[in-house]
């Protein structure tokens, strides 16, 4: 028996596949997933954000009723080091474009508890389709950071193998990866696999037909995807009013399935979240819409510039709410992490800051003939004759040469 | 399975069929594809025996349809899917031009997108705004798409299998005013390569090229040029990317003119890409500039108006007699 056809038919497996998901996972949250009552459900009405937060921006530990997570100190430091070198590697690919090396980057800069408590929620055998700017969730899936840079260098569109780490390519396009995720999903259901898929999108991606179809499809056929929005309140020079009058999360109950708003500055939350959405998805109850809230503290790209259209007093409060500066106050608070491991990972996130600038200084441009390559699979006559053509074009100066 | 005389509607549904049947990865979507079997009833039967697994009725949301083929694709599966006609291909065409054409090249080749996007195209059967339309050279303009269009029956079981055995994208064109016309298919047989064009009629004074509905009107136009004494050649393209330049400039270098018929816009359409490539290769060999006979630069009309813009037998022959006159 498939998950599309059970859905269809409405019969009460969500109850059997909750009961296996807690069974399995032994955790509070899994359990809990399906009606938490932080969540919005179909047929609820727009009501008052709430958003589920586990650290406050003090650094402080707060229970909430339906998301718990375990931590042992070593994976707060994991999760500490993962935000740090994410965040250090985001500043030097800025750099590098400030230098010439990069035509352009989009910063994640404040973005980087939603990407690594997101990405550190999956498994190896979750799929996860990325925006242009999950420098943090391809850091959690193995993706080399300097892979991402190529695209921005202009030497490719796409510089990995989507399928070496179920890291699909980045996606420029704005929403159009979010029916890819779909797709990918009902492709996941009708194999009965195990496996989350993984949309991530943002605000302003919200008002796109692509998302809202994305939606009706996985609704429809009960895909496990988890559409992971990074609400950071900026589409380049447009403020979240622009794209919504209700809140994000909340658009969920209006195609039948829950919707929840997390902290996006909160690792632990984020991490807690999606764990339950992942798991909801693999265990056949469909999708979740996580409303991850945030802030891009950076420039939309290397060529925005944001003091045309926002106060210093909002990046101000928002920095009171910087994602790894709370979890080094939780470090610290409960002396979690001493003064050697701080040392260690600065020492270690200027390697990486070294590793990334020689790797691009290094990063070789393509062959000319690369253009040619790959245009289709099964071959074209018409990219074959007009690859010749070139060819010959090209070696027409070497005989020059030659003379 | 012997040869059998079918309307092209149902050689296209057979040729699901046994797609269906010989690859479990094979997956039939679109609009009202399931109980209903399509508007035009190509994929009929095919829910009932193969399932609403593999034979899906999808939302009414056609760039939903080609965005989740993509994704069912990269998940290791051969969707096909139909668009219900052509005017309603775009709000897909996002999907499909920024997306699915580009993410083979885009993945340096690690992906593949075999996604085949069946399309009714073209007039002459009396339908209401955006039922008629002929959008090849929208898609002929994007590297990374394949397309193609049978003119028959057997070209239309033989050429969708062939798409969908394709690690491609294609844009599969189906010529809807010949859906009813019937030829032999045979299951048995063995068919030539997807994208090579092939002469329907022997001809020594003049080359009429063309493809899918089109077809059919350069045979009866070469029958009647036959009466008047002028034997004219008939080229089926099948392919519109890529084109069979090399047959088609065998062909004219024996018959030294070239008339291309299509009812889709003259105006950057197909012809002037054949125009263009078939004057440098056959410059010496032409004994007339290369004509062009299609629909016109102005909204596919109103049904009453629709013979008057398709290229009809008299425009193909008057076409031909001042490509002669030369």
């Amino acid at each position: 028996m498939t998950v599309e056809s059970t859905a269809a038919r409405g019969k009460p497996r969500r109850a059997a596949a909750q009961r296996t998901a807690a069974k399995k996972t032994g955790t509070k949250q899994a359990a809990k997933t399906a009606a938490a009552p932080g969540t919005a459900q179909a047929g609820q009405s727009a009501q008052a954000p709430e958003m589920v937060q586990l650290l406050t921006p003090e650094g402080e530990r707060v229970e909430h009723p339906d998301y718990a997570v375990e931590t042992t100190p070593g994976q707060l430091r994991d999760l500490y080091r993962d935000m740090v070198l994410t965040r250090r590697f985001d500043a030097e690919a800025t750099a590098l474009q400030r230098q010439g090396e990069l035509g352009l980057w989009p910063s994640l800069l404040g973005q980087e508890a939603a990407q690594i408590g997101s990405g550190r929620a999956l498994r190896d055998s979750d799929y996860v389709f990325p925006t242009y700017r999950e420098h943090g969730v391809a850091w959690c899936r193995g993706v080399d950071p300097t892979l991402l840079l190529g695209m921005f260098r202009g030497v490719n569109h796409g510089g990995w193998d989507p399928n070496s780490n179920n890291f699909h390519l980045y996606t420029i396009v704005i929403g159009a990866q979010t029916l890819h995720a779909t797709g990918y999903a009902m492709g996941v259901a009708k194999d009965g696999a195990d496996t989350a898929v993984v949309a991530y999108f943002g605000d302003g991606a919200s008002s796109q037909g692509d998302v809202a179809e994305a939606f009706t499809f996985a609704a429809v056929y009960n895909a496990p995807v988890v559409f992971f929005c990074q609400n950071n309140q900026w589409a380049i020079s447009e403020p979240i009013e622009r794209q919504t009058r209700v809140p994000l999360y909340q658009r969920a109950a209006g195609y039948g399935f829950p919707g929840i708003r997390v902290d996006g500055n909160d690792v632990l939350a984020v991490l807690a979240v999606t764990r339950a959405a992942a798991e909801h998805a693999r265990t056949g109850q469909g999708p979740t819409l996580v409303e991850a809230f945030t802030y891009r503290m950076g420039a939309h790209t290397t060529s925005d510039d944001p003091t045309r259209y926002r106060d210093k007093e909002e990046l101000a409060a928002w920095e009171g709410k910087d994602p790894i500066l709370r979890l080094r106050r939780l470090l610290e608070r409960e002396s979690a992490a001493d003064e050697a491991f701080f040392a260690d990972l600065d020492a270690e996130s200027d390697a990486l800051a070294k590793r990334v600038r020689e790797s691009i200084r290094t990063m070789p441009d393509p062959d000319g003939m690369a253009m040619f390559e790959h245009t289709y699979a099964d071959g074209h006559t018409l990219v074959d004759e007009e690859r010749a053509q070139y060819a010959t074009y090209l070696a027409s100066f070497a005989d020059h040469e030659g003379n | 399975m012997a040869a059998e005389k079918m309307a092209l509607a149902k050689a296209l549904t057979s040729s699901l069929r046994t797609a269906l049947d010989s690859d479990p990865k094979v997956l039939v979507m679109g609009e009202d594809v399931g109980k209903l079997g399509g508007v035009f009833r190509v994929t009929d039967g095919l829910q009932k025996d193969f399932g609403e697994e593999r034979v899906i009725d999808t939302p009414l949301a056609e760039s939903g349809i080609i965005g989740t083929a993509i994704g069912l694709a990269l998940r290791g599966y051969r969707p096909v899917a139909e668009i219900q006609f052509d005017g309603f291909v775009f709000p897909a065409y996002d999907q499909i031009v920024t997306q699915l054409a580009k993410m083979h090249a885009r993945s340096l080749g690690t992906v593949k997108l075999p996604v085949v996007i069946r399309i009714p195209y073209g007039g002459g059967i009396g339908a209401v705004e955006h039922h008629s339309e002929s959008p090849e050279s929208l898609f002929a303009h994007v590297a990374g798409l394949k397309i193609v269009t049978p003119s028959d029956a057997s070209d239309a079981f033989w050429m969708l299998r062939q798409a969908i055995e394709c690690d491609d994208p294609v844009i599969f064109l189906e010529p809807k005013a010949r859906y009813w016309e019937k030829g032999e298919v045979d299951p048995s047989g063995i068919p030539g390569p997807l994208h090579a064009a092939r002469v329907v009629r022997e001809g020594r004074d003049l080359t009429l090229a063309a493809y899918g509905p089109s077809v059919k009107t350069c045979l009866a136009a070469a029958a009647a040029a036959e009466e008047d004494g002028t034997s004219l050649e008939v080229l089926d393209l099948r392919s519109v990317s890529p084109i069979d330049f090399d047959a088609i400039q065998r062909s004219v270098e024996r018959t030294r003119r070239l008339v291309v018929v299509h009812e889709a816009p003259v105006f950057f359409g197909s012809g002037a890409e054949v125009a263009a490539r078939i004057t440098e290769r056959c410059f010496y060999h032409l004994e007339a500039p290369v004509l062009r006979v299609g629909g016109f630069h102005a909204p596919y009309p109103p049904a009453r108006l629709e013979e008057e813009y398709l290229p009809g037998l008299d425009r193909v022959l008057d076409s031909v007699d001042r490509a002669l006159a030369y």
